[in-house]
C-alpha cells in the first residue's frame, strides 16, 4: 500500500472528514485521562518541517505524537543547511533518508506539501502551505462545531469574517464546513476577497451587522497587519469599525451562536478583547481539540491501515 | 459522531454462516446469572468491584452481568466499557481502528476489575485490555468473564468465570450475540 497523506480537505470528501471526526472521538477521551497516552504509534516517527513561523500548530502536532507514543523530531530553519543553500528537495530526501515515516509541513509556498509528498517515501501532512489550504485546522473546527453546538452540521449557516484572500484557514474551512452540509457566507471588504469565487460553495456579504442575527456560528480571521501596508485596507481602525466583531455586534447573534477565531488573534482589531473572552467563545476549546484532531490524523496514516474517505470503502 | 461501520474487524468483508447452535438464548441468560454468583462469591460481595465490557462484544454482556449481580445482591456496580485498538500488538500488521469510544468513569486505583468478553481466543485482546487498564489506575486485581472459551490462546493467560468451554478449529467463527452462541464459517463474498 502506498503511504498515505493529508494534503487537502478535498482528498477526504464527506465521509473521510466524518470519519476522522468519529476517532476524534477517541483521541478526546484519551486527552481526558489520568495518563493521557497510548502506545499505538510506538516506533513512528514523526518531523515537523516548518518553513513559517507557528507555535500553536507546532506544538499541537508534537504533543499528538508524543501521545501517541511517536518520536518526533523537529527540523528549524533556521539553524539547518537551509541556511547553507540546501534546497527543499534535498532536505527531504536527507530527512527520509533517516527512515521517518511522517512529515509535518509548512511553507510559504502552496502545493509544497505535494512536492515533499512526492519525493519522498513519508507520509505528508499539510500543516499550512501559502494562501492555499490548512486541513488539520479545518477539522478541528468542524470537530468544535459538531461537539459544541448540539445540532447537525446540514443546514448550519456559517459566517467567515474577515481576510479571506489571503486566508489558507478560510479555503479549508470553506471546503470542510461546505462538504458536511453547512451554508458558508463570506464576509469582507472587496479587496480582502479573492479575484474569482467561482466554483466555492459560498455566498459573499459586505455587511457584516445584517448577516449575524441568522449566524449559528461567527469565524473571526487573523487580520494580517502587513495588509495594511499594501493598502488593502484604509486602517485597522477602519476595519474594526467595518468587520471587527465588537460587543455590539456580538449581541446581534442568536443565543447558541459560537464564536470561533484560528489564532492568534490581534484583540481589538479582528475581535474585541470582551467578545474573545466571552462564555460564547470557544477559542481555547479550538486549540485544546487541535490536539485530538492532530492524534486522529497520524493514527489514521501511520497506524490504522485503513484507506481515508470513499476509497476506503469496502 | 457518526458511527462507523465494522470494516476493520476480521475477517474482513466476510459473512458468517453459522453451522451449529451451541447456546440458546435461555442457556446465554443461565450461564450469565452463574457467573453473577460466582463474581459476588469470590469477591464476598461487591466491595471495590467495577465491571468493565470490552468494545463491542463485551459490552452487552457486561451490562447483563451488572444487572444479574444487581437483581442477587440489591447493589449496583460500577460499569464501564472499553476499546482496546491503541494497546494492539497488530497495528501495522491489519486494519485497526476503534469501535467506540472507551467509557470509564471513575479511577481503577485499589478496584477489583472484572474484564468481561463474548469469546476468548488468542488472548491478545486480553494482553491489550491489561496495558489499557493499567492508565486508569492501579486495580487492586484484574477477573477475566467470557461467555465462551475457545482455546488456541498465544499468550498466559486464562478466564476466571466462562459461560461454555468449546473446542473449535481455528478457521471456525463463534458468533455470540443476545439470541445464543452459533458456531460458524466465514464465508469471504
Amino acid at each position: 500500500m502506498s503511504r498515505p497523506h493529508l494534503l487537502s480537505i478535498d482528498d477526504l470528501g464527506a465521509s473521510g472528514i466524518r470519519e476522522l471526526l468519529a476517532l476524534t472521538d477517541n483521541m478526546a477521551e484519551v486527552n481526558r485521562r489520568p495518563i493521557p497516552k497510548v502506545p499505538a504509534l510506538r516506533g513512528r516517527t514523526v518531523v515537523s518541517l516548518f518553513y513559517e513561523d507557528s507555535t500553536r500548530t507546532r506544538l499541537s502536532f508534537e504533543t499528538a505524537a508524543k501521545r501517541l507514543s511517536a518520536d518526533t523530531m523537529t527540523f528549524n530553519v533556521g539553524s539547518s543547511s537551509v541556511n547553507k543553500g540546501e534546497s527543499l528537495r534535498d532536505t527531504v530526501e536527507t530527512i527520509c533518508a533517516m527512515g521517518v515515516d511522517a512529515i509535518v509541513v509548512r511553507h510559504r509556498s502552496a502545493g509544497v506539501p505535494w512536492r515533499v509528498a512526492a519525493w519522498g517515501d513519508a507520509s505528508v501532512v499539510n500543516a499550512g502551505d501559502g494562501w492555499h489550504e490548512h486541513p488539520t485546522q479545518a477539522l478541528l473546527d468542524c470537530y468544535t462545531v459538531a461537539t459544541e453546538l448540539d445540532r447537525p452540521f446540514e443546514g448550519l449557516r456559517i459566517v467567515i469574517v474577515g481576510d479571506i484572500k489571503h486566508s489558507r484557514v478560510a479555503r479549508s474551512n470553506v471546503l470542510a464546513f461546505s462538504a458536511l452540509g453547512a451554508e458558508v457566507t463570506l464576509v469582507a471588504p472587496g479587496t480582502l476577497l479573492p479575484p474569482s469565487l467561482e466554483g466555492w460553495p459560498v455566498t459573499v456579504d459586505h455587511d457584516l451587522e445584517s448577516v449575524l442575527a441568522t449566524t449559528d456560528v461567527v469565524y473571526v480571521l487573523r487580520m494580517q497587519l502587513e495588509r495594511m501596508e499594501q493598502a488593502l485596507v484604509p486602517s485597522l481602525r477602519e476595519y474594526t469599525a467595518g468587520y471587527g466583531l465588537t460587543p455590539a455586534r456580538a449581541a446581534l447573534l442568536p443565543a447558541h451562536a459560537l464564536i470561533m477565531h484560528p489564532g492568534p488573534m490581534n484583540r481589538g482589531v479582528e475581535i474585541a478583547p470582551e467578545v474573545a473572552d466571552s462564555p460564547r467563545s470557544v477559542i481555547t476549546t479550538q486549540v485544546r481539540n487541535g490536539v485530538a484532531v492532530r492524534m486522529a490524523v497520524l493514527y489514521w496514516l501511520l497506524g490504522s491501515g485503513v484507506a481515508l474517505g470513499d476509497e476506503g470503502e469496502r | 459522531m457518526a458511527e462507523r461501520e465494522r470494516r476493520t474487524t476480521p475477517p474482513y468483508g466476510g459473512v458468517f454462516v453459522g453451522r451449529t447452535q451451541v447456546m440458546n438464548a435461555d442457556d446465554l441468560r443461565r450461564a450469565t446469572t452463574r457467573i453473577a454468583h460466582e463474581v459476588i462469591e469470590r469477591n464476598r460481595g461487591l466491595e471495590g468491584v467495577v465491571v468493565i465490557g470490552l468494545q463491542t462484544g463485551g459490552v452487552w454482556l457486561a451490562d447483563r452481568l451488572a444487572e444479574a449481580i444487581e437483581r442477587i445482591e440489591g447493589t449496583a456496580v460500577p460499569l464501564g466499557r472499553l476499546d482496546v485498538a491503541f494497546y494492539r500488538d497488530d497495528i501495522g500488521l491489519r486494519p485497526v481502528l476503534p469501535e467506540a469510544v472507551t467509557d470509564i468513569g471513575a479511577s481503577l486505583d485499589a478496584a477489583t476489575v472484572v474484564l468481561v468478553d463474548d469469546v476468548l481466543f488468542t488472548g491478545r485482546t486480553i494482553r491489550a485490555a491489561l496495558n489499557a487498564l493499567n492508565d486508569y489506575g492501579r486495580p487492586r486485581s484484574v477477573q477475566l468473564a467470557v461467555m465462551v472459551d475457545r482455546g488456541h490462546r498465544e499468550l498466559p493467560i486464562r478466564p476466571d468465570y466462562v459461560g461454555k468451554n468449546l473446542p473449535t478449529r481455528r478457521d471456525e467463527v463463534v458468533d455470540v450475540s443476545p439470541d445464543g452462541v452459533v458456531l460458524g464459517e466465514m464465508v469471504r463474498r
